[in-house]
């Protein structure tokens, strides 16, 4: 039998609030984090999308003056978030040898790169920065919160794009069933809602264009449906081997029962039709879990607000749920949070933890007209969950990567 | 104009303090950037890139090495100004 690993602080910082707690009460109210951008750079660059959900509290509020110089955004998010998961955990005593860091990102130090080259250009490269490198590289906001707690079991970055969250926090899983490691801190960030990422997705027709109504935008299942809403922010949660947290009387919000990771090999940016291998990614997370499709009793979809991407998710979950499918509580957060692209698995998983701990699926708003196609139920109004409930949460990038993590109420 | 020796000292302690949190009035003239001020190589390239920028001098990478001290940096940079 193998060591149980469970979750036993969260963080976050988002859209909806600077913490789990604010984040957690809006979307229980149905509340948006989406809003019209006023930076002078969305008029400059005419960008044909002008509303994002930018983080609700800046970071520069929360950290120090250095800390924010020193830092891409996408780091500072990440910090703020793994301090918050780290404090609520209350770890007073632990070996550094056996604390590993798991955090992921999509894009990584964007606005340090791009700033960079800004500089460069206008003024040369003896005024570029020395921090420049440790600052845009994708493994800076998990280097960042290693040395910020002292992990010294390994510091790693899952980059899978819209998957790596999720597909950070299922390699947490590895690290602690290997019984060299006590203590993970996992999740996810991103900062990139900066004029060059938001005029690539809109050339690419990936952005919802509704730009006089940007808090009815993100409407996953909606029949309007036009694309999603970029989010920023970070997720974090502290997972420890169910031995660790009981020796030191830890409270535990739920177990994380499973995680598995597929691949489509279909195309770079759209996910197979079939949903062959999401499928298979919701099953192994489901077979580590000791479970089957017919014990799940609440999902956190991917569900994006793309016209495909939402039909493709669906059929996966068909090809595993059946019938049943219909009669699962299914929650689309991004309908609330936006898309934080690789924080956005982090803050489902911290979404999908507090359903199964306050025994409350968290609504999903923007639905004005369902899509026909689309048989789910889904939860529009906080809705009841029980004492014993397995959930899961998808998550799904371009390049065809599939991430699922499944979670259990801990009694 | 010129500034004078106090005006640079200001003016760097404002860069040490940005990049290092080091309080202002620590960054005197006969302290050490390594030694006194625990100022890492990285920082001093950075405080060096903001030095440039902030005075309109150029710090060649061949002088940095030889700025032990702030009385070192203030003093080149004060000369350099001219």
């Amino acid at each position: 039998m193998s060591q149980k690993i469970v979750v036993t602080g969260l963080g976050a910082t988002s859209p909806l609030g600077g913490d789990v707690h604010s984040t957690w009460q809006a979307l229980l109210q149905g509340k948006s984090g989406i809003r019209t951008l006023d930076y002078e750079w969305v008029a400059r660059h005419e960008l044909p999308v002008t509303f994002a959900g930018t983080a609700k509290v800046p970071a520069s509020e929360v950290l120090t003056l250095q800390e924010t110089k020193r830092l891409d955004p996408s780091s500072q998010f990440a910090l703020i978030a793994a301090r918050e998961a780290w404090a609520d955990a209350n770890i007073t005593d632990f070996v550094p040898e056996r604390l590993a860091v798991e955090f992921a990102t999509g894009i990584g130090g964007v606005w340090t790169l791009l700033d960079a080259y800004d500089t460069l250009n206008a003024k040369g490269p003896r005024r570029v920065l020395p921090m420049t490198v440790p600052m845009l590289m994708p493994n800076g906001p998990a280097a960042a919160i290693g040395m910020d707690i002292a992990a010294r079991g390994g510091v790693r970055t899952a980059v899978s794009a819209c998957a790596s969250g999720t597909e950070a926090i299922a390699n947490a899983i590895t690290r602690l069933r290997s019984g060299e490691i006590d203590i993970v801190v996992a999740g996810g960030c991103e900062a990139a809602i900066h004029p060059l990422p938001m005029a690539a997705f809109a050339s690419m027709h990936a952005l919802s264009k509704r730009n006089d109504e940007p808090e009815k935008a993100s409407r996953p299942y909606d029949i309007n449906r036009d694309g999603f809403v970029m989010g920023e922010g970070a997720g974090a949660l502290v997972l420890e081997t169910e031995e660790h947290a009981l020796a030191r009387g830890a409270k535990i919000y739920a177990e994380l029962a499973g995680g598995y990771v597929t691949s489509d090999a279909h195309h770079i940016t759209a996910p197979d039709p079939e949903g062959t291998a999401a499928a298979r990614a919701v099953i192994g997370a489901l077979k580590m879990a000791n479970a089957e499709p017919k014990d799940v009793g609440h999902i956190n979809a991917h569900a994006t607000s793309t016209p495909v991407g939402d039909i493709a998710e669906y059929t996966a979950l068909l090809r595993v749920f059946g019938d049943d499918l219909k009669n699962i509580p299914l929650s689309a957060t991004k309908s609330s949070t936006g898309h934080l692209l690789g924080g956005a698995g982090a803050i489902e998983a911290i979404f999908t933890v507090l359903a199964l701990h306050e025994k409350t699926a968290p609504p999903t708003i923007n639905i004005f007209d369902r899509d026909p196609v689309i048989d789910l139920d889904v939860v529009t109004e906080p809705r009841p969950l029980g004492d014993n409930v397995l959930a899961i949460s998808n998550s799904f990038g371009f390049g065809g990567h599939n991430a699922v993590i499944a979670f259990r109420s801990y009694n | 104009m010129a500034l004078s020796q106090d005006q640079v000292l200001a003016g760097l302690a404002e860069i040490v303090n940005e990049e290092t949190g080091i309080d202002t009035d620590s960054v005197k003239m006969d302290k050490s950037f390594t030694n006194d001020l625990d100022i890492d190589s990285i920082s001093m390239m950075t405080i060096v890139v903001n030095a440039e920028e902030k005075f309109g001098v150029k710090i060649p990478d061949e002088e940095v090495a030889n700025l032990l001290t702030v009385a070192d940096a203030v003093n080149f940079i004060t000369a350099a100004q001219d």
